[in-house]
Order: C-alpha cells, then structure tokens, then sequence
C-alpha cells in the first residue's frame, strides 16, 4: 500500500478500507501465537545452499536474505475493536551478480530443492539481463564478518504483550478523547519485527532482530450547526522501540501550550489533550497570510527533514535511477564537489545515522551485509556527503559502502534507503521558550500535517496539526488554515537557531515509498525545535 | 500455476468449504502472475516476476470474525486454515457492525481479461523496454521507465451458496525522458488491459518531444490562470475526489460531501453542469469488476450528473442504520467529455496554461477537498490559441471541488492512468478558469 493510502484511511476513521490495502505480504496466524525466533543454525544451513547452487551457476557474487516478518495491527473504531491482525512472512530472497549484472528471484518455499532452485533462477535472470546493460555492476569491497548477530535494545516485547490490555488501551483512548469532547476518535497499534538473517560470499552470517511500534490515533471534533470539522492526530511518533515506548514517564514530557513526548509516549493523556485541543481549533482564528518566522516542533520539524534533505541526498536519485518515479535531486554532484554549496546556514549540520538506538532505521548491518554508520551530510551549512550503498560507493570515491540498502522483505531485492537523517541540536544553550520570547511576529508548529514537495526538492508545502501564533515574544492564541511555502536552499539557510540536546526528539515515518516495483521503508528522523525566518506562510481556507 | 479456470477454482472452494463448522463462512482465493522491468540511463536496473496465490478464509460466529490466510493449495492446508480462522473467530472480539454474508446471485461477466497479455514474457516486456531505449537514444535524452503486467483471478464462495469468479490483464508502461543538460523532462503513462493497445515506442515519442519542448522554461507569475490539463493531469487531481464518494464519512460530517448542519450533499449541485460522472464496468473502453467482495452486482451507476451529486456510496451496514439501500462502491469511474480535442481547447484559449502533468497531489483542507501539489515535465504558456513558450513548474492549491465549477470546456475521453495508483480512467482533458497556482518551482 502506498503510504498516501494509509493516510486516507488513517485520516478516515481506519475503518474496513485500510484492512483491504495494508501490504499484508504473508499469511495471517493466530492472534496469540507465542513470540518465537527461528533457529540461526537452520537459516545458516539453508543460506548456505542458496549460496553454494549460486556460486556453482557462475554467480560471481552472491548474497541471501531469509527473512521472518511478523506485523500486528490493532484498531479501534471509537467504543468498538474494528480489527486484530497478525501476519507473518517467511522466505528467501537471493541475489546474484552474473555476468556483471545483478540477479534476483525468491521463494517462499523453504526445502533445500526450492532454494537451490531459486538460486538458480536468479543466476539465469542476471544472465539475461546482462544483455541490458551499458556497464557493469562495480561493487565496493566488504569483509565478511562471520557469524554475529544484532538485536534491538528494547525493554518489553511488544509482542509478547497480551492482546487485550494492548485493545483495552486503545479503547481507553478513544473514551478520553469521546469524554473531552470529540464527536470520532480512530486509534490503532502497528507492530512490526524483522527476523532477518543475512549471508554473504564474502563470508558474513548475520543474524538480526528488529522491533519497531507505532501507536497513533485522530480526534474529529465538528461544529454541527455550521457544519465545520478539524482534526487532531496523534503526537507520538513511530519508534525503533518495544512496548515500553507506551509506559509513560514524566521526565519524558515537555510542557508547554501542549506537552511533548521524548522517549515514552502517554497515550491517554494526549487523546485528553486532542479533544480539547481539537475544540479550540475549531474556533481559533483563520491565518493572515504572510511572511512569519516559524519556530518548528520535532514532532513537525521531522517530515521537512525527510522531503527537504533526507531524499534530495539519496545517490541513487541524484543519479537518476528515480527519474520516473520519486523523482531526481537538485543536489547535483557538481555542487558536492565544489565542497562549498551552501546547503543551510552556518548552524545546520545534518547526520545520517543507521546506529541511533530507538530510532527506525537502526540495525547492526544493513541489507547487503555492511556494518552501520554515522556521517555528515550537511557540515556548517554545506553539502558533504550522500547515502549510498555497495554499488554507488565507487561513484562518489568511496572505498566503502555507507550501509544505506534495505528491502522491504525477502520476497523483494534490496536497495538504496534513506537512513536516519537528522538535525544536530543547537550547541548553544537554547530552550523552545527562550527561542520564542525572541520572536516579534511568528508561528509554533507542532506535529506534522500536510506535505508536498517536487520532483527535485526545491519547492515545498507543510501543514501541522496545531499552529500558535506568537506575537511580540509571546503565544497568544491558536490559529488554523496555516501552510508554508519555501524553497528547500532559501529555508535551510534562513535557520537562525537551534534548540540544545535537552529538546532533542525522535520523528519518523513508517511508509517512505520509493522504487517501482514500490517498496516502503520505516526512517526516524531527530530534530531539536528550530527557527526559521520569514517564511511565506499561506491561508488555506477555501468555500465549497 | 496460480491462475486457476473457474471451474478448478470453483472445487478448490468447494473443498475448503466443507471443513468449515462455523455460523457463517466465506472464502476467497486469489491469484497473481506477471513480471515488470525497470529501466534508468537508458538501461535496465533492475526485472522481476511476480506469481502467488492466496486463500482466505473468515469464518464468524455470533458477531465474532477471523480470517486466515495460507497460500498453499492441498486437503491438509485447507483444513488447518479453516481450523484457524474459526479459533481467531472465537478469540476475537463482537463487531458491532457485522452484516450477513448474503447469497446466490448471478454476475454478468466481465470483459477485463486479454489473452494477449496474459502472455507477455521476459522478452516480449525487454522488447517494449528496448523500442523505448531507443526512441530516447535517438533524441539524444536519457529514458527512465517501468513496464508491468498482470494476470489477476479472484474467486469467493460463501456458506450462504454465493459463488463468484472473474479474471482480469493489465498492463501498465510510465516513462519519463530528460536531456542531458537537466533542463527539460517529459513523460508519458499507459494502462490498458489489452497489450496491443500499447505502444511504447508512440508513448516515448510523446515523452520525448515534451523533453525538448520544455528546455529553457521562463518564469511567469504564480497566480489565478486559465488552464489546460491532459488527462495525466486531470486524472490525478481528480482521483482524490472520487475516493470521497462514500456516505458515511458525509453523514457523518466529515467531508467534502457533508452537508452544512448534517446530512450529506445528495441532490445538491454541487459542481458545473457540464460535469457528470459515472461508472460503468461494461463500458468497452474501461472494463471492470461486475460485483464487489459483499457479493453486489456492480451496475452502470451515475455519481454526478450535470453537476448534481446523484449518489454516495453506502456499505450494507450504513445503508441498514440509515433506512437505505446499500450502494457499492464503483469498480471504475468514467467522467464525460466534450468533442474537442486538445489542440482545439488549446486554439480557443487567449491566455492560459497547458499543464502536461501533475505531481506530488497531498490534501490540504479534508473540508474543501483543497489539494496541493505541483505542475511537472512540460508546462507551457498559452496566448492567442498557440503555445508561446514553456514555462517554469508552479505549485498548487485547489480543490477539484472548486476546479469542476470553473470548467470552460471539456475535451473528448481518454483511458487515462492515475501516476499513483496506476488506475485507470477514463477522462476528458479540460480547460479550467481560477485555477490558483500559489508558488514557482526550480524543479526540471
């Protein structure tokens, strides 16, 4: 499913419409199955005949994903439970260069036959393929690491959390929100855990355990006599985390015209806060359109992030291997290699980071067996780096990858995926409050809402979820209808200060699509609240 | 393997049926093969095939569900995935809203399976890939592209003696071409079910030309012009529409078809009266499913007529509480035109736009149905009837609310397909006064 499909239905109540398009690649199984791991000696066993009927095909390189996925979505539906799933996926994806070029079949069969079989084939397609292609596949060397393994440091298994007290906090969700005020409230609870074992020619076996969860909800509060709604999604954010990212814990709160979470997220008390939040949108005020210094929330900031820097910095878009889908990037590699394109200003410093613990994109090793990392993409304002993987590194002098390849399953092949990218907090002690007192005519934006942006990144759309207008260093009001307009260089540089470590949070998306057949990946993306000076802020209220 | 003919289908359902010991039973098999390939740099980066099957089974109890899935096909795996479902059934909690599976009933069949591309091949696809190559070589642009296609059958059976089959092709060719230089970029998207209506050598050509016309583009003030939007174009604004076409969320007072003060838009005009849009899964040129999952036929069926909302949809729970009749949602959406073509809608325009395709659509405003997103791979200024010169991308802000009350004039229909979900419409281009561009683009 495409993630703006998940948005629709998200935005609609979840009901049985989201049910018929989530990527359920798998089969379903019983809802309380226990939580279990396959045994590495067996996918070492079975790896190692993919890799063998590979190799005696002619693969001149070979790698093999055994993969076991398992989701677990939970929705409610104001007082009712509209739907448990479980799902798991089991198989293998191999992957072959042959003739220079790369090769890929999988099977969910797990015999010896099969596999070997599957080797074969992808050996074969690389073969055919090979009469497709102007130069061949130029891999950067990777040592192999033998037997390791990686698990995510989570504190509770979501998992293995009964279903009913996971239903019953979703209920008690809904019933705050319903009690504040809200005329419909639509909740769910997405699990995800890849069982991922990868092996390698190069000799690596690597054993992998990932935990991600989201839980989000929407409050709809309608004006009945004119018949006006507003919406009021969710401020959490999905995490690299286990059930513990839903215990509350206060020293994870930030208060202010809202509260805001960091590491633990309180369900219940921000359904509470959203229903009467969602009352005083109702009636706050419609925007002046303008030019405003805007005082961005992480929970907001993280999306401007992912469509502004996350993916103009990917190599493979930069390249053009996008052109007919996400799309190319203004970050061309002239201006990298100018080492002098001034990207943001002097305060910007963006990081890829496939090691930030929590957070979704962290494993141990990626997709094609390499040892994640974290580099700078954006130093003091200017362009450094990319995201790249085995077979772009050479492109951009690398003599190693930067462990930038996922796939979205082992039926499917991997390739280059955004990693976590995130802005560096202030070095300068900085509260949000202290920030905002320095405001004459503004806007704080919190959660993110609305977004567009082009084919090459420059020009970009965002909306939030609750808007503050700031006058003369203080907030004085709500206001809706607010969206903002920039140009992705124009923006970055007009950043005049950044909030320090202690306002440091976690936002990220589960659903970045890219790459025809479309895959979806899950990236994190940290911010600390930022300013940003006059941006052209837009009325979006229409009449039907 | 994994297309079965009705009949096997029919005894594979059958089987899987008698296991079932539930109140209510209703099981669906489905089947997918086909292959893509990808190109960039002219040349191919990745190819794949795709075939599975699938058996689901929903078994209820009382008001208590579960399904289960399995895609193997033999005694043993039917029996355990009925097995199952039921235990999820029994675990899960009431559904409130749970409709009886209703019975027998008798669909018309669908026309939605080709012969000839159910048998495209590796090569017969790197054949469509390598005319593309080449017409983008010879223009001296580089081509990025994706092919694909498929061979679908569902059929479902239910304990209440529903049986329903139907088999479907399509086949779905985007390409997007750029000149070296980075200074233009031009596109081109097919979908058909039947692969001898494609042609990729013509799409790349179309691609292509768009890749030379738009270098150089001048930058022109955002504001309100008159446009004209190919049917690429149209076809994505409006899809976002047409997914708002349901009862519920408008009773319920939460979109665009709300009602002020309660109730839904039913009967209201809603739009100009040049507008009307339909489904129809007969209809040649667009065919579709004859019945959905809740075992409905599917009927030629008017949404807007003249402008006047005609219907909404209601599921058979809401149609229930609210004293109706269900009405499907539809498997197609076809939107009327006139007789022009574009060159025509473009002789007639003074000054305005010609918009080739749009990008990036997200909702702004649920209420309005205010869309943003933006113009891309071949914009172009329109004055005294002629294309002037091509223009810098803009972005948008607009519902296709406002957009169909402003509509000057309509074009004659084509199969379009929707960028993001590669569904096909059929849909005339159109000439749209006010459309309201908010902001320029540097994007090529």
């Amino acid at each position: 499913m495409k993630r703006r499909d998940f948005l629709h239905y998200a935005g609609m109540g979840l009901g049985a419409g989201l049910l018929a398009q989530l990527p359920l690649i798998g089969k379903a199984i019983p809802v309380d199955t226990p939580w279990y791991t396959i045994d590495t000696a067996k996918k070492k066993e079975l790896a190692d005949v993919a890799l063998n009927a590979a190799r005696s095909k002619g693969a001149t390189y070979t790698d093999v994903r055994i993969g076991r996925y398992l989701n677990q979505f939970i929705i409610t539906r104001e007082e009712k439970v509209e739907n448990v799933i479980n799902t798991e996926s089991y198989g293998i994806g191999i992957r072959v260069l042959a003739n220079g070029c790369w090769g890929f079949a999988s099977t969910d069969q797990m015999d010896k036959d099969s596999i070997a079989r599957t080797a074969a084939l992808a050996v074969s397609i690389a073969k055919e393929n090979s009469r497709l292609i102007t130069t061949p596949v130029e891999l950067a060397p990777q040592k192999g690491y033998g037997e390791v393994s990686w698990k995510a440091p989570i504190e509770k298994n979501a998992f293995d959390v009964p279903l009913k007290e996971k239903a019953d906090l979703l209920l008690s969700v809904s019933d705050a929100a319903l009690k504040g005020g809200a005329n419909y409230v639509g909740s769910f609870l997405f699990l995800v855990n890849e069982q991922k074992y990868f092996a390698s020619s190069d000799g690596s076996y690597i054993d992998q355990d990932v935990h991600r969860i989201w839980p989000t909800f929407t409050v709809t509060k309608i004006d009945a006599a004119t018949g006006k709604f507003v919406t009021r999604d969710a401020l959490s954010a999905p995490r690299g985390m286990g059930y513990e990212y839903l215990m509350p814990r206060e020293s994870d709160k930030i208060r202010g015209v809202t509260t805001l979470y960091r590491d633990r997220y309180d369900m219940l008390e921000d359904a509470r806060q959203a229903a009467t939040q969602a009352t005083e949108k109702l009636k706050a005020k419609s925007v002046e359109p303008g030019k405003y210094d805007l005082i961005l929330d992480p929970s907001h900031l993280w999306l401007t992030i992912h469509e502004s820097v996350g993916h103009p910095t990917e190599l493979d878009r930069v390249l053009g291997y996008e052109a007919n889908f996400a799309g190319t990037s203004f970050l061309t590699l002239d201006k990298w290699e100018s080492k002098k394109f001034q990207f943001g200003s002097p305060l910007v410093n963006i990081v890829a980071d496939k090691t930030q613990p929590g957070s979704l994109g962290a494993v141990g090793y990626d997709d094609e067996g390499v040892a994640t990392q974290k580099w700078d993409l954006i130093k003091d304002g200017v362009l450094v780096n990319y995201q790249a993987i085995r077979d772009q590194a050479h492109i951009i002098g690398l003599k190693q990858s930067q462990g930038c390849c996922y796939s979205q399953s082992w039926s499917d092949v991997q390739f280059q995926r955004m990693p976590n990218v995130s802005l560096q907090p202030g070095t300068a002690k900085l509260t949000p409050a202290e920030m905002i007192k320095n405001v004459e005519k503004g806007i704080f934006i919190v959660g993110n809402g609305s977004f567009s942006i082009d084919q090459q990144r420059y020009n970009f759309q965002f909306g939030g979820q609750l808007y503050y207008e700031i006058k003369n260093g203080e907030i004085v009001g709500m206001l809706n209808d607010v969206a903002y307009q920039s140009n992705t260089q124009e923006f970055w540089n007009s950043c005049k200060a950044i909030a320090d470590q202690r306002d440091y949070r976690l936002g990220g998306s589960y659903f970045d699509g890219k790459g025809q057949p479309e895959q979806v990946s899950a990236v994190s993306h940290g911010s600390a609240t930022a300013r940003f000076n006059g941006v052209n802020v837009i009325n979006t209220a229409r009449k039907i | 393997m994994a297309i079965l003919k009705k009949e096997e289908a029919k005894a594979v359902l059958e089987k899987v049926l008698a296991w079932s010991k539930a109140d209510e039973c209703e099981i669906t098999l489905r089947g997918e093969e086909g292959g893509n390939i990808r190109y960039a740099r002219n040349a191919v980066s990745t190819a794949g095939d795709i075939d599975n099957i699938t058996l689901s089974v929903t078994s209820t109890f009382g008001r208590k569900s579960g399904t289960a899935t399995i895609n193997e096909l033999n005694d043993d795996a039917y029996k355990r995935v009925v097995q199952r479902a039921e235990e999820l059934a029994k675990l899960a909690p009431e559904n409130p809203e749970y409709m009886p599976l209703r019975g027998p009933e008798t669909f018309k069949e669908s026309k939605m399976y080709v012969p000839a591309t159910a048998a495209m091949t590796p090569d017969s696809r790197a054949e469509a890939v390598a005319k593309s190559i080449g017409v983008a070589k010879e223009a001296n642009l580089e081509a990025a592209g994706f092919i694909e296609n498929s061979t679908d059958f569902i059929a479902i059976m239910n304990s209440k003696g529903l049986f329903a089959y139907e088999t479907d092709t399509s086949v779905v060719f985007t390409i997007t071409t750029r000149n070296s230089a980075g200074t233009g970029s031009g596109f081109a998207a097919r979908g058909y079910n039947d692969v001898s209506k494609l042609d990729t050598l013509e799409a790349t050509r179309i691609a292509a030309q768009k890749a030379n016309s738009s270098a150089s583009a001048k930058a022109i003030e955002p504001g309100k012009y008159t446009v004209i939007l190919e049917p690429v174009a149209a076809t994505y604004m409006l899809e976002n529409m047409f997914r708002g076409l349901d009862a519920r969320n408008a009773d319920e007072g939460r979109s665009f078809m709300s009602k002020p003060g309660g109730g839904n838009r039913l009967g209201e005009q809603l739009m100009d009266e040049k507008v009307s849009i339909y489904s129809d899964p007969f209809h040649p040129d667009l065919p579709a499913s004859t019945w959905n999952r809740e075992g409905f036929p599917l009927e030629k069926t008017m949404w807007i007529d003249k402008g006047v909302v005609k219907n909404l949809a209601y599921s058979q729970y809401w149609a229930k509480k609210q004293g109706v009749n269900p009405m499907p949602m539809p498997s197609n959406i076809i939107m009327d035109g006139g007789t022009a073509s574009l060159d025509e809608l473009i002789k007639s325009t003074e000054k305005g736009i010609l918009v080739s395709r749009l990008w990036y659509i997200r909702l702004v405003d649920a209420q309005t149905l205010l869309l943003t997103g933006l113009t891309r791979d071949g914009t172009f200024y329109i004055e005294n009837g002629e294309i002037k010169h091509p223009i810098k991308n803009f972005r948008f802000n607009e519902s296709p609310v406002i957009m169909l009350n402003n509509v000057e004039a309509l074009g004659k229909v084509e199969r379009s397909v929707s960028i993001e979900s590669y569904r096909s419409y059929l849909i005339p281009p159109m000439k749209i006064k006010d459309f309201t561009f908010t902001s320029l683009s540097d994007a090529v």
